[in-house]
């Protein structure tokens, strides 16, 4: 399938972080998939080009599936190793250097989760962890709060991109506060990726009416009952919501003004 | 041929991911992978808290009693 069809460029731009440059502002996780095929065919018709991944033992008696490298070509999508599941800096610390061992890129998507029941993330541990691996050498993308201060010290901690929640990891509940996205888009220097709570092609739309850089999910894509279609349609919300935002929006007001001339109208 | 002096054990106990593992004396990390059926380049492997990030390194890396193995690989995540 070749599904991924570009904008552009005289719609949209490409854009940069950490020095690199990407085009689709779509990045995808590759958990919780039916199936390996399922999974590539929905990266695939995502047309994203940024693929997370995560760090966890070999399972030596082979009783499940074998690696993601099996399935994914590193040479075609940039895997991004994240953190998941790190509730301690050392934890996250070792996670980060496990995955960059793996010998494909510096590049990390750091988590440091600071609650079990709602998964949102501890800031000032990941902060500290964003200043240790940038001091390292890693490039860290860092998943924060929709919180500005947080994201201010993240940039500042040396994130090469700082990544706020629409909503909790895997609720679907879309972009809960606007505002307070908008704010830290305004503010930070670094690119703004939004991660997690992306629930339906409306949301991520939503998401990039914003003006962030980019969005990344992996739930709403993968427990869609029909991911591959899903991926589609994320795919173009993400770019419809881009365009919406560099068209800029009409203003909004509560009386209505008719679209059809009010002069010429017949027995007046 | 030299004799094993008598404290080094002829069978080495490990901790791989975990679990109790032996392996012969004298086996070296390479070895001990392809026992597994591991492909070295799909693995990483972390000896007694230290990430090996020289895979050349893992056929001079002797197992020794007592060794802390971790072995991860890439999996499916968000």
């Amino acid at each position: 399938m070749t599904a991924s069809v570009a904008l552009s460029p005289d719609l949209d731009t490409r854009f940069e972080i950490g020095g690199r440059e990407f085009r689709s502002r779509l990045m995808v996780g590759t958990g919780k998939y039916a199936s390996n095929a399922q999974m590539i065919s929905a990266i695939e018709a995502s047309g994203a080009e940024v693929v997370t991944v995560a760090v966890r033992r070999v399972d030596l008696d082979r009783t499940k599936d074998e690696g993601i490298l099996h399935h994914l070509d590193p040479q075609r999508f940039m895997l991004l190793a994240n953190t998941a599941g790190c509730f301690a800096i050392d934890d996250t610390i070792r996670y980060a250097r496990l995955g960059r061992a793996a010998g494909f890129n510096e590049w990390v998507k750091l988590e440091v989760i600071g609650d079990q029941q709602t998964l949102l993330p501890d800031a000032a541990a990941t902060i500290e962890a964003t200043r240790v691996l940038a001091a390292e050498g890693f490039k860290v993308m860092a998943y924060t709060n929709d919180d500005l201060i947080s994201a201010l010290r993240l940039e500042d901690a040396g994130a090469v991109c700082v990544m706020p929640l629409a909503s909790p990891i895997g609720s679907g509940l879309g972009m809960l506060n606007e505002f307070a996205i908008r704010t830290i888009k305004h503010r930070l220097s670094v690119p703004v990726i939004v991660d997690a709570g992306v629930g339906t092609a409306s949301d991520a739309a939503i998401v990039m009416e914003q003006g962030v850089d980019g969005v990344l999910m992996n739930t709403g894509i993968a427990a869609a009952q029909d991911p591959v279609r899903m991926a589609t349609a994320m795919r173009l919300a993400v770019d419809a919501g881009r365009l919406a935002y560099l068209a800029g929006r009409m203003p909004r007001r509560e009386i209505a003004v008719p679209s059809s001339p009010t002069t010429g109208m017949l027995d007046r | 041929m030299t004799t094993p002096l008598a404290h080094e054990p002829s069978t080495l106990a490990l901790t791989v991911n975990g679990d109790p593992r032996s392996v012969a004396a004298g086996t070296s990390l390479s070895d001990f992978l392809a026992s597994l059926k591991l492909d070295p380049r799909l693995v990483v492997v972390e000896h007694n808290r230290t990430i090996l990030r020289d895979r050349d390194a893992y056929a001079s890396l002797i197992l020794g009693d007592g060794d802390i193995l971790e072995i991860v690989h890439f999996v499916g995540g968000g």
